[in-house]
């Protein structure tokens, strides 16, 4: 088997993920003026989540109704499966909230369960985006440096680091891209339960780049004399089968998870699954041949290439 | 076959027997046989997350400037007072932490009346006796005081004001809408008092009764002394609660506070009253409930969830590893176990990423022995004798464990940074869980598995079976 020799057919199997993904973020862009619609925990805003033991009002009447204790707040008003509604607006304090359920109670003429209401002002909301944003780095730069450091030993050790973050650039794009085209056909929203999802899958990705390398470390010592890329190649083969059962056994546990974990972490856990199988695709299929285009400087090629063509 | 095997698998029985009685038990008592002192108590209950039991969460933030330095003990003395105040309300197991140098964050479990705890926590919970002169003021209406003044109505934590202020202008009454027109003197806040509880007035209604220190019955009885026939608003948060005319000078230090209240205003008064204004007042900027209905749900659904995916993968490591992998199933419910046990002791509160955090790391549990059996297999097929495949199996594939799980170990430090400073308890749980799991799961695969793999061998006598190793 030899995957090295098809790095470039690899590379554009990622790149057809990659872009359409990045092209709905700029329809995301363009209708909602961010590349991700975020939830009430990056914009601030309130979120109320209403179950309807009777009959469930239209739409229209849910809006006045919230309106009526909450005015100039913007209500959009999504249905949740057939007997309850979700309520996105502007910020509102739990006393109008109850005054709202309360509402509904009356127009409805029976019992209005609040499921979840989440409020978060505008200023931590910002605060969360930023912090966001630090831990992301700070969680690459923090890896970068854990591999730079086990692999001191081995030629060219920042190579091997620099390659497992542009594999987990690519699964990071990958899931952005996936949450981007879920957003825009589902109305899905990034919120902080997606963050932590994003950061599970970065250090997935990491993992299981790093088997993969450490077997690369490993045969750079035991097979002196074979040339780089056989050597890369062989080193993946190898790990090959443990790189697709580890890949399964969490597969699994996650399908579990989507299929009967319920509503609440379904978006959750989605997330997770493609993450976990793009971190797989990406360390066997991206990170590695990164290392053998990076030893042949293969980007002089690109540039011939491109000038014979 | 070694006595270090034999060493080895004792503990894991007793650690295993261990973790099983702390899985089926709610709490560790110890008593001394002797004098039947209590020796080690420890609550193990299980501890549900808000969003899967249900429950009130809120973030309240230092309401002051940006730039303002708040001291660790003050916000620590704020947060004091709230839980004091929360658990007079009724609420149980409050728990408030303060997260970062401003916030505080607050968790409510179960509680059926968000918007009451809401309301209480809000209230700075400043009381203060104000000069009227010879005009009262309408209960209900805000009014400025010259007690620390502040650009909003939340007064600033500096109780030496009271003393230096001049006794002036007593003024007509200021409309709630234009509430800047007046300021009324402050003879007395809160801190003049020494007890608050709930009375009843002559018409029976509730009202508060309130002792005063020796030293606010001194500043009392000067007041009411050169002030008889004057109104004394009684003013909470800038509000006022009542204006009482002084008929007589007061000496001994009781009063009543009467206001048309239902017993439940009356009792939060007391409560606000007894433990004190807040050194640093607060609002509120997230608040998140969460109903009992959905978290049961959500309870029922990810046990569900867990069962099914630890079957999936007990099956497949069966199926392809054989008898490897049937010890590693060993291992996994061991692991199951123990990191279960831990949860409970630590303990962790379980919330719904937490679960998905712990599920997650069954399959990364799998992970390192997958990556040792692969190992295994290889040196088998290298020709190499059963006893040694094992042993080099191991210690070949410990420098990819330790690395890859060291990674994912980063991650969860900088998950649970994030997550405790914001007060986000579901990104701290599954930090938190997917650690220990992490943890536990290094322990099971690499010392449980090794010493289950050797006493089946040396008790069985196998070796000559290779088609058991999955070869």
């Amino acid at each position: 088997m030899n995957i090295i020799k098809n790095r470039y057919l690899y590379f554009l199997i990622s790149l057809l993920v990659i872009i359409p993904g990045i092209i709905f973020m700029i329809i995301n862009w363009v209708n909602f003026r961010t590349p991700l619609p975020l939830g009430v925990d990056f914009t601030g805003g309130s979120l109320l989540e209403v179950r309807f033991a009777g009959t469930r009002p239209d739409s229209g009447e849910v809006q006045d109704a919230f309106l009526k204790f909450a005015p100039n707040t913007d209500p959009i008003i999504q249905p949740l499966g057939d007997d309850s509604y979700a309520i996105r607006s502007k910020t509102i304090d739990d006393a109008t909230k109850g005054e709202i359920v309360i509402e509904f109670e009356r127009i409805s003429g029976s019992t209005v369960n609040t499921l979840a209401f989440a409020s978060v002002s505008a200023s931590v909301g910002a605060e969360v985006t930023r912090a966001a944003g630090v831990a992301i780095l700070m969680a690459a730069v923090a890896i970068l440096l854990y591999i730079w450091y086990a692999f001191r030993g081995v030629d060219h050790a920042f190579r091997y680091g620099t390659a497992a973050i542009m594999a987990m650039l690519h699964d990071v794009f990958v899931v952005l891209g996936v949450e981007a085209i879920l957003a825009y056909f589902l109305g899905w929203e990034a919120d902080a339960l997606f963050l932590t999802a994003l950061l599970t899958v970065i250090g997935f990705s990491v993992h299981d780049t790093i088997v993969v390398f450490d077997r690369i470390r490993e045969n750079t010592s035991v097979y002196r004399r074979v040339a780089y890329e056989p050597l890369v190649n062989h080193s993946i083969v190898q790990t090959l089968d443990r790189s697709i059962n580890t890949q399964l056994t969490v597969l699994f546990t996650l399908f579990a998870l989507a299929l009967f974990g319920g509503e609440s972490i379904r978006h959750f856990v989605i997330i997770l699954l493609v993450g976990i199988f793009s971190g797989t695709y990406s360390s066997i299929f991206n990170a590695s041949p990164i290392l053998v285009v990076w030893e042949n400087q293969e980007w002089r090629n690109w540039f011939q290439r491109r000038a014979t063509a | 076959m070694t006595r270090r095997n034999t060493n080895w698998l004792i503990i894991i029985i007793f650690l295993l027997a261990l973790a099983l009685w702390v899985d089926l038990i709610n709490e560790i008592n110890i008593t001394n046989p002797f004098n039947h002192q209590t020796l080690i108590f420890r609550n193990v209950k299980t501890r549900l997350g808000l969003d899967l039991r249900g429950g009130l969460q809120t973030l309240l933030e230092a309401d002051l400037p940006e730039n303002a330095s708040i001291s660790p003990e003050e916000l620590a003395v704020t947060r004091q007072i709230l839980e004091s105040r929360a658990n007079a309300l009724g609420v149980s197991e409050v728990v408030m932490q303060t997260a970062g140098e401003r916030r505080i964050v607050a968790e409510f479990p179960g509680v059926s009346n968000p918007e009451e705890v809401v309301a209480s926590l809000q209230q700075t919970g400043l009381l203060e006796f104000v000069d009227m002169g010879t005009t009262p003021v309408d209960p209900g209406t805000i009014i400025k005081t010259d007690f620390a003044e502040s650009d909003s109505t939340i007064p600033a934590s500096t109780p030496e004001a009271t003393a230096t202020a001049d006794p002036n202008q007593p003024g007509p009454t200021a409309e709630p809408t234009q509430p800047a027109e007046t300021v009324y003197h402050t003879v007395m806040t809160g801190t003049g008092l020494k007890e608050a509880h709930v009375s009843s007035d002559r018409t029976g209604q509730p009202a508060v009764s309130f002792t005063l220190s020796s030293e606010g019955a001194q500043i009392f009885a000067d007041y009411t002394t050169t002030h008889t026939n004057q109104y004394l608003g009684i003013v909470l948060d800038k509000s006022v609660i009542s204006a009482p005319i002084v008929r007589n000078p007061i000496t001994d230090g009781q009063g009543v506070i009467e206001g048309r209240f239902t017993a439940q205003e009356a009792n939060h008064l007391a409560i606000q009253l007894r433990y004190g204004s807040l050194p640093v007042p607060v609002k509120i900027v997230e608040s998140r409930t969460v109903g009992a209905t959905l978290g049961e749900e959500s309870v029922r659904k990810s046990l569900l969830a867990g069962m099914i995916g630890l079957g999936v993968v007990i099956l497949f490591m069966l199926l392809y590893y054989r008898l490897p992998g049937f010890i590693a199933d060993l291992a996994l419910i061991t692991y199951a176990i123990l990191s279960l046990a831990l949860f409970k002791f630590v303990p962790v509160v379980l919330t719904l990423p937490g679960i998905a955090g712990f599920i997650l790391s069954i399959g990364m549990a799998v992970d390192a022995n997958i990556l040792i059996f692969e190992r295994l297999k290889e040196e088998l097929r290298a020709g190499r004798h059963l006893r040694q495949a094992i042993d080099l199996g191991w210690s070949r594939a410990w420098p990819s464990i330790r690395d890859s799980n060291s990674s994912t170990l980063i991650t969860c430090l900088i998950l649970y940074v994030f997550g405790n400073t914001f007060g986000a308890s579901m990104v701290k749980g599954f930090s938190i869980t997917l650690a220990l799991g992490v943890l536990v799961s290094l322990f099971t695969a690499i010392i449980v598995t090794r010493t289950f793999l050797h006493t089946v061998l040396d008790n069985l006598k196998l070796p000559d079976h290779p088609h058991w190793f999955g070869l």
